[in-house]
């Protein structure tokens, strides 16, 4: 469990008159008879997993890397990325246009965060599937003008589309907000350090608000992108085979619903423990500047736990402070 | 005879209704340090501020250079500048902040190289050079790759300084420079000013520090209440006060 090293820093360096600090570490009873419980408890539930025939764990290893679920599989991937980008991009700008003194600009804004946050997804969703009944053509013109393209929305319209706009959409209203307090989060002192060597406002934002925004900015987005993976499942309701469809479609096929959901279960567990995963590297980035000390990786952690070879000095470590002036 | 490098005709300065500034007229000369002393809430910052447009003048006429700040006037009529024109000015003056406001996620010499290359398009090896070079000018050769955070509070003023310098300026701001410092690391940042002053670089240059206003200091102004009290060299005003609220204030803090 947690070994307490006081010792640590004490071994080299010290001087003849300095002993190591060694104390016996405080004892945790209570830590160990909690431990034996839940391993208890976790065994009986893999238990009742494996040794239940209603599982059909064949089934499951059988549908497991089929090519409709990795099809479907593939399609959840790519919903999340796009949905994501479009939320990220078009959130940004509408927090720019948010944070605008022009009271247009910024209402305008307000209204589009208003109107996505206010209404469920799967709505959204249904009516941009349904749109074509809404307008059954979409025209390019000038407005109130002659119309240069025209298309029908029932062919522009496709589920696939319909489903990166309804989710895209709808994720830039909830990322917008998280930029803006991200922006927000920055000190003034930044904008008018950099206004005062003549930068432009949008330099200014772009070169030195929104790198610092993204420390902040950073950790709800992960967690936005691993909701947003989990979100697309809803887009099985308009016919888009994604992990989710793709399960239904066999399983409304063979009858084999239980397994079958396993497999999209599992699936969707092994997707987002990636993400949270990549997410820590990704803060890790972005913190750079904002700690004196990075936060140890998962591998140096454990080389350090277990002995291994001495970490190489972290770049970020204070250098000793010898210079003098002029 | 040549132009002041800023001149002050009856400055006035508002935020709603409170009156900061009252009308301020002062002249700093070229290649002179300019000190503005006086206790706190007097206006110091908002006029400098001023001379780099980050506040908007409310009446008089503000010059750097000979150029009005932050307008144009044909005739009679004052033009608001755009905001091009805006930066382009400011990019010609250095300010140097009490609270340093580096940008914390770039290095030492990110932070040096940073204007030089985004506002002035120079190129990148040039300005990296010159970058170097500021950095082991105000005796921070080492430090080229840390970042602010792991700098004291005196080596992070003394890049600040580097950056502001970095676009070579004609004239420099500096607010408070030494005010966030412990007492031991103030030396060293009013040494890179006092280098800078014999350099010959314009500075105006808010300060507590009594003893650089006296050493290094050309001329200076006792600010209270948004107007100028009294005026002069820091030789006769430091040690022979004239007014009574200037005689109060420096009992204060010498
Ligand atoms: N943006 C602002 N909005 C409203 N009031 C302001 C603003 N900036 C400054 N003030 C007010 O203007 C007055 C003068 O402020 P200023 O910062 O110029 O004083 P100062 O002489 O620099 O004082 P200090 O020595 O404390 O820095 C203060 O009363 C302050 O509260
Ligand atoms: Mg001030």
């Amino acid at each position: 469990m947690d070994k307490v090293s006081p010792a640590v820093g004490t071994e080299s360096g010290q001087s003849a008159g300095s002993a190591p600090v060694v104390a016996v570490p405080v004892r945790h009873p209570g830590r160990w008879v909690s431990a034996v419980l839940i391993v208890v408890l976790i065994a009986m539930l893999v238990n009742g997993l494996v040794t239940n025939p209603n599982f059909q764990w064949a089934v499951v290893k059988q549908w497991f890397f089929s090519e409709p679920i990795l099809k479907g599989l593939v399609v959840t991937l790519e919903l999340t990325v796009i949905a994501m980008f479009i939320g990220v991009v078009l959130g940004v700008v509408l927090a720019v246009m948010r944070l605008s003194t022009n009271p247009i600009v910024s209402g305008a804004s307000w209204v589009y965060i208003w109107f996505f946050r206010g209404t469920p997804v799967l709505v959204q969703l249904l009516i941009w599937f349904n749109l074509a009944a809404l307008y059954s053509v979409v025209s390019l013109g000038i407005p109130f003008g002659p119309e240069f393209v025209t298309f029908n929305t029932n062919n522009l319209i496709a589920p696939l589309v319909a489903a990166i706009l309804g989710l895209g959409l709808n994720e830039a209203a909830y990322m917008s907000e998280i930029i803006r307090a991200g922006i927000l989060s920055v000190d003034q002192g930044q904008t008018e350090a950099a206004q005062a060597l003549g930068m432009s406002r949008l330099k200014t934002m772009r070169r030195i608000v929104l790198p610092q925004a993204m420390r902040v900015v950073v950790p709800p987005t992960g967690n936005e992108t691993i909701s947003m993976l989990k979100t697309t499942s809803l887009a099985s309701v308009i016919a888009v085979t994604e992990l989710l469809y793709a399960a239904q479609i066999i399983y409304g096929r063979t009858f084999q619903t239980i397994p079958l959901l396993i497999v999209a279960v599992i699936w969707y567990l092994i997707l987002t423990s990636i993400l949270s995963g990549g997410q820590f590297y990704v803060e890790r980035y972005f913190a750079r500047g904002s700690v004196r000390t990075m936060p140890l990786t998962p591998i140096q952690k454990l080389r350090r736990r277990f002995g291994g070879a001495p970490l190489p000095p972290a770049r970020e470590a204070p250098a000793p402070n010898l210079e003098g002036i002029r | 005879m040549s132009v002041p490098m800023v001149k002050a005709e009856g400055v006035r300065k508002s935020f709603g209704s409170v009156e900061v500034l009252s009308g301020i007229d002062l002249e700093v000369a070229r290649r002179e340090v300019f000190c503005l002393i006086g206790p706190s809430g007097s206006g110091k910052s908002t006029f400098l501020r001023c001379i780099n447009h980050l506040e908007q003048v409310n009446a008089g006429r503000l010059y750097v250079d000979g150029e009005l700040v932050g307008y144009r006037q044909k005739g009679e009529k004052l033009y608001e500048l755009r905001d091009r024109e805006v930066c382009a000015k400011r990019s010609e003056i250095g300010m140097v902040f009490q609270h340093f406001n580096l940008f914390p996620h770039k290095t030492a010499l990110g932070n040096v190289i940073e204007a030089p290359i985004q506002v002035k398009g120079e190129s990148k090896s040039v300005v990296i050079e010159r970058g170097k070079k500021l950095l082991d000018r105000v005796g921070l050769g080492s430090k080229h790759d840390a970042y602010p955070r792991q700098l004291s509070g005196g080596q992070q003023q003394r890049v600040a300084i580097a950056r502001a310098l970095a676009m070579e300026p004609k004239l420099m701001l500096f607010d408070e420079p030494t005010s966030a410092l412990d007492p031991e690391l103030v030396g060293e940042v009013l040494d890179v000013m006092r280098g800078l002053a014999e350099d010959g670089m314009t500075m105006v240059v808010v300060t507590h520090e009594m003893g650089f206003a006296r050493e290094v200091g050309d001329a200076v102004v006792f600010m209270d209440g948004g107007v100028i009290v009294e005026s002069g060299s820091p030789r006769e005003m430091l040690t022979n006060p004239q007014h009574e609220r200037t005689k109060s204030f420096l009992s204060k803090v010498l």
